[in-house]
């Protein structure tokens, strides 16, 4: 990987209530590249999103963003920081009390001083990046899961950010705006000269966009590389997943006592 | 002796927890007043929970305080006339309203109608994650969405404990004066001699203010701690109900014994 990167992870290591949920990543997200991360669910992948956007503190290890260590920044720091920070979460996480238009206008508002004028022209051009302009008077109760996530997205960019995170940005999607949303992601992060970092297990829509992939599981990072990379591994645990097996390195039995064991317990529970 | 440990052990966690729970709380509460002048640099916020907080629940308070109002005229007259004292219904009725009915029993409404809405409003935020939403969007929910609710909450509440009282007076006026007969001069001229501004007036706001601060810390509290799930926001809910009107009572009490001690 390139050496200019906007994010550098070093020897992260974060616990939760003496659970261990990340053990020694190590992750470079170069300037102006979409860079996916992907892993079963629960294998820590939100976590790192949230600890690069300095929500988490890691137990050991760095994050730095832009060459700041965000794991050390004081409040304002990492507010400040966080206003060239966007982020698309899961569902969207649109404001329900508030209209799409206002829903984008939001940072906007809060974080300058600009005339409503300049404010209308600025919503307007990131509605109409995501295709939704017509759609600014709607209330996110009215939009379709797709749409939502779209406006969600003119939400993020609304002040122009030089990194994106989006939170598994595909989950829930038809397949007619999983596409959409994938290309946007992709557009967006160059029309913006932004770097992108995606957390996801849609494997077949990532594969397309992307510029790198981490593959992670159980806090690690089990394999890496660019998606041609991949698709051309031997490695058992890309091969299961790129594959979607069910049995592999990963099991599909959660650890239990042998089945025939189990049978001949009888009635007893547990 | 297993069985006395594992009780232990669990009284021991529980108080443990809660003691935790009673100390974040106040942490939240000071952080609450930390961010207040923003709260009030920004009076559009404050002006929309308000309306949410007090006007919308101005039907609710009216209706009560009418109704209340009305059952303490027929009652007050029914006792007072057996001593030959029915002049006095209006004193009764407005000192049992300024003094004691109408700070709890709005206070008890407010936290079923406003309370409970703004924990679930913030509840349900948070579950939608739109509480982290706006945090990496560099906007401190505490600022932007918890200081505002909370003053608006506390300045509601005294407004409708005073509107509560007066809907009351109404409704004794109605019972004792035009239906029963009573002299409207006495009700009202004793009731004008009898009442005390700083004494009974001024120590009612107090009260309704004292109120309004427990209810609107418990709301915005149980919101923002409430787990995120459909049945941790149910729960936050009745906590605040529930909790507000142990707080009120309790409060009622305390504040009763240091205001009026002549008794």
């Amino acid at each position: 990987m390139s050496t200019d990167s906007l994010v550098k992870i070093r020897d992260l290591n974060f616990s939760y209530d003496n659970r261990p949920i990340l053990n020694g990543i190590n992750m470079d997200f170069p300037r102006g590249k979409v860079v996916a991360i992907m892993g079963g669910s629960g294998c820590g992948k939100t976590t790192l999103l949230r600890l690069i956007g300095g929500q988490l503190r890691p137990t050991k290890g760095s994050v730095e963003v832009n060459g700041e260590a965000v794991h050390l920044m004081r409040h304002d720091a990492l507010y400040a920081m966080r206003r060239r920070m966007g982020m698309l979460f899961q569902f969207g996480a649109l404001f329900t009390d508030i209209s799409v238009y206002d829903n984008v206008a939001f940072q906007i508002r809060e974080h300058t001083d600009l005339p409503e004028e300049l404010v209308r022209d600025l919503v307007m051009m990131k509605l109409n990046a995501v295709g939704l302009r017509g759609a600014h008077a709607l209330m996110p109760n009215e939009l379709s899961g797709g749409m939502a996530r779209r406006v969600a997205l003119a939400r993020a960019i609304a002040l122009d950010p030089m990194l994106m995170m989006y939170d598994e940005p595909f989950t829930g999607l038809d397949p007619l705006s999983l596409g959409v949303i994938g290309q946007l992601i992709r557009k967006l992060n160059d029309a913006l000269g932004a770097t992108s970092i995606m957390v996801t297990h849609d494997i077949q829509e990532s594969m397309l966009i992307v510029d790198y992939i981490y593959f992670m599981s159980d806090g690690r990072v089990v394999a890496e590389g660019t998606p041609d990379e991949l698709r051309a591994t031997k490695d058992p645990f890309v091969h299961q997943f790129l594959y979607a097996e069910a049995d592999g390195p990963v099991p599909f039995h959660y650890p239990a006592p042998p089945f025939a064991a189990d049978l001949l317990r009888g009635g007893a529970r547990g | 002796m297993d069985k006395l440990r594992d009780l232990l052990t669990k009284l021991g966690s529980q108080v443990t927890e809660r003691l935790w729970r009673l100390g974040f709380a106040s942490r939240f509460f000071v952080a609450i007043l930390a961010y207040s002048a923003q709260t009030f640099a920004r009076p559009h916020l404050l002006l929309r929970e308000i309306w949410f907080s007090g006007v919308l629940s101005l039907i609710i308070i009216l209706v009560s305080g009418l109704f209340v109002g009305l059952v303490l005229g027929l009652q007050g007259y029914e006792t007072l006339q057996r001593y030959g004292s029915s002049e006095a219904l209006g004193i009764l009725v407005a000192l049992s309203l300024v003094r004691e009915l109408g700070p709890v029993v709005a206070g008890l409404l407010f936290a079923s109608r406003a309370g409970s809405a703004v924990t679930a409003e913030i509840g349900l935020m948070k579950a939608t994650e739109q509480l982290k939403a706006m945090d990496m969007m560099a906007v401190n929910p505490l600022a932007r969405v918890v200081a505002p609710r909370f003053w608006g909450g506390v300045i509601s509440m005294p407004l409708l404990a005073a509107l509560f009282s007066m809907m009351g007076v109404f409704g004794g006026y109605l019972i004792g004066v035009v239906f029963i007969g009573v002299d409207e001069g006495a009700f009202w001229s004793q009731m004008q001699a009898s009442v005390d501004f700083r004494e009974d007036v001024l120590n009612g706001v107090i009260k309704s203010f004292v109120f309004g601060v427990a209810v609107s810390l418990i709301a915005v509290f149980e919101g923002y701690d409430s787990i995120p799930t459909a049945e941790g926001v149910s729960r936050a809910i009745t906590r605040t109900v529930v909790t507000s009107a142990l707080a009120i009572l309790a409060l009622d009490f305390v504040l009763t014994s240091f205001m009026f001690r002549s008794l």
